[in-house]
């Protein structure tokens, strides 16, 4: 006989995965409409560090001239992409599985160790149940900046009809500014989520298709 | 997390199971992707999305009342160097004697400058937003759309209902926008003859443009040549190249 141990339900499998296809659509019909007005740049005093975006980044993904095309899949996307999302939350809240999400008290002092662990500078195995202290914190932080993009979003999609919202988010420009942050704040989150899932290995992968996992 | 005691074939047989259902809904998505990809277009968008795009409007088009307004800034704030875009339409000579066609049901007639100039005038200073993503804070000066129709007494169907549409169209009819009448005869609509204080400049319009707060910068037509009220949805230049017809803030 194998033991196994059953970790993602099924829903959070259904959740996890539809929404990877949605943000993908969310972030490419972004890029479209960004294009148009690709203004942001990191600069200190004259010096240009980086600017968002260079014209090879719009050639080489074939993100240049497509305006009407990114609004229109960006604003019928979004609707699927929010009820991703609210239909997530709530399952986490009554199913009670925040509980594991959820960071607690000792979480951020917690997420400290798992960094170093992870870098390698320190020998400590931090606690681990289902997610370690730095996953609780990271997995509800993505959430809460979904959230952040539908708000800032709706901001800048009627900042006159909702202009409440618009002024609160610091006004148009500064809800456009923060809409986009989070963007990249989401590219970021998959970067490290890959380089995790690749660190973790294929049994831990599998987890997150098949619901368990094999316990040696 | 709950464990379970099990047999290496009934694993197996789980595993297999979940990976070909993973496989089987992946094509959901692709599949989703395609149709909507190998659907007609619709005024250059693609059907399904101009659907959804209705739909937006529909929603959302009732949130917009006359109380809610666009944020006012003061005059110091706005820009003196008011941003050109666009020049589709202004390119033919301007006719000397500018007369602005007007057309609601029966009512045909034309209107001057200084005819417009004897109404009361109001001035804006805004967020001026183009759908491209730049906005800028713009001060207008003119007439209310809403004071405009009540003087001549346009717009009414019949004695309840107004028209639906408003179409505007260049003189030459190289551009034209189609807005629809709760937008119009929102208060900050304005038919506007100034620009920080002075004469319209030609790139921006004169002598005569529309400025209207609450839809993106295209529907804000240049050099107004034609007014047609309607319950037919009129042509819009933008929508008709992809864009939101609604293009509602």
């Amino acid at each position: 006989m194998q033991k196994i141990i059953h970790k993602h339900s099924l829903a959070i499998r259904w959740f996890h995965w539809i929404n990877f296809p949605l943000l993908f659509v969310m972030i490419w019909s972004g890029l479209l409409i960004y294009w148009a007005n690709g203004i942001y740049k990191i600069q200190i005093g004259e010096t240009l560090i980086f600017k968002f975006f260079p014209k090879g980044f719009y050639e080489f993904l074939g993100l240049s001239g497509q305006l009407a095309k990114g609004m229109a899949w960006h604003f019928a996307t979004m609707w699927l992409f929010t009820i991703n999302g609210i239909l997530y939350v709530l399952y986490t809240i009554i199913s009670g599985e925040r509980r594991l999400i959820l960071p607690t008290k000792n979480s951020f002092k917690e997420a400290w160790q798992v960094v170093l662990f992870d870098l390698g500078m320190s020998k400590i195995s931090p606690p681990q149940d289902k997610y370690n202290a730095a996953q609780k914190i990271v997995y509800t932080l993505v959430i809460v900046m979904g959230f952040g993009s539908i708000l800032t979003g709706w901001a800048i999609f009627r900042p006159v009809q909702i202009s409440w919202l618009t002024s609160i988010l610091g006004g148009y420009k500064a809800a456009r500014i923060e809409h986009f942050m989070l963007t990249l704040g989401f590219c970021l989150f998959f970067l490290v989520h890959i380089v995790q899932v690749i660190k973790a290995g294929w049994k831990n992968f599998q987890s997150m298709i098949t619901g368990f996992e094999k316990v040696d | 997390m709950k464990e379970e005691l099990t047999s290496n074939q009934a694993i197996r047989r789980k595993t297999i199971k979940a990976f070909l259902g993973f496989g089987v809904a992946s094509f959901v998505p692709v599949g989703v992707w395609k149709w909507i990809n190998s659907s007609p277009y619709v005024n250059n968008t693609l059907a399904p999305l101009r659907k959804v795009l209705e739909f937006n409007e529909k929603l959302t088009a009732k949130m917009l009342s006359n109380s809610h307004l666009a944020p006012i800034f003061s005059k110091s704030q706005a820009e003196r160097k008011v941003r050109f875009n666009g020049a589709v339409g202004l390119q033919s000579p301007l006719e000397e004697d500018y007369k602005v066609k007007v057309e609601s049901g029966e009512k045909k007639f034309e209107i001057t400058i200084n005819d417009l100039k004897a109404l009361p005038k109001q001035e804006i200073v805004f967020e001026f937003k183009c759908i491209e993503g730049w906005s800028q804070i713009q001060h207008w000066g003119g007439v209310r759309f809403v004071d405009f129709m009540n003087h001549y007494q346009i717009g009414q169907k019949d004695a309840e209902n107004l028209f639906e549409y408003v179409a505007m169209e260049t003189p030459d009819g190289q551009y034209y926008v189609g807005v629809d009448t709760p937008s119009a005869v929102h208060p900050q609509t304005i038919l506007a003859y100034e620009m920080n204080g002075k004469p319209l400049l030609k790139k921006h319009g004169s002598p005569l443009r529309l400025i209207i707060p609450v839809k993106y910068g295209y529907k804000s037509l240049k050099r107004v040549g034609v007014i047609k009220f309607s319950d037919e949805r009129p042509k819009d230049y933008w929508a008709s190249l992809g864009y939101d017809y609604f293009a509602g803030l």
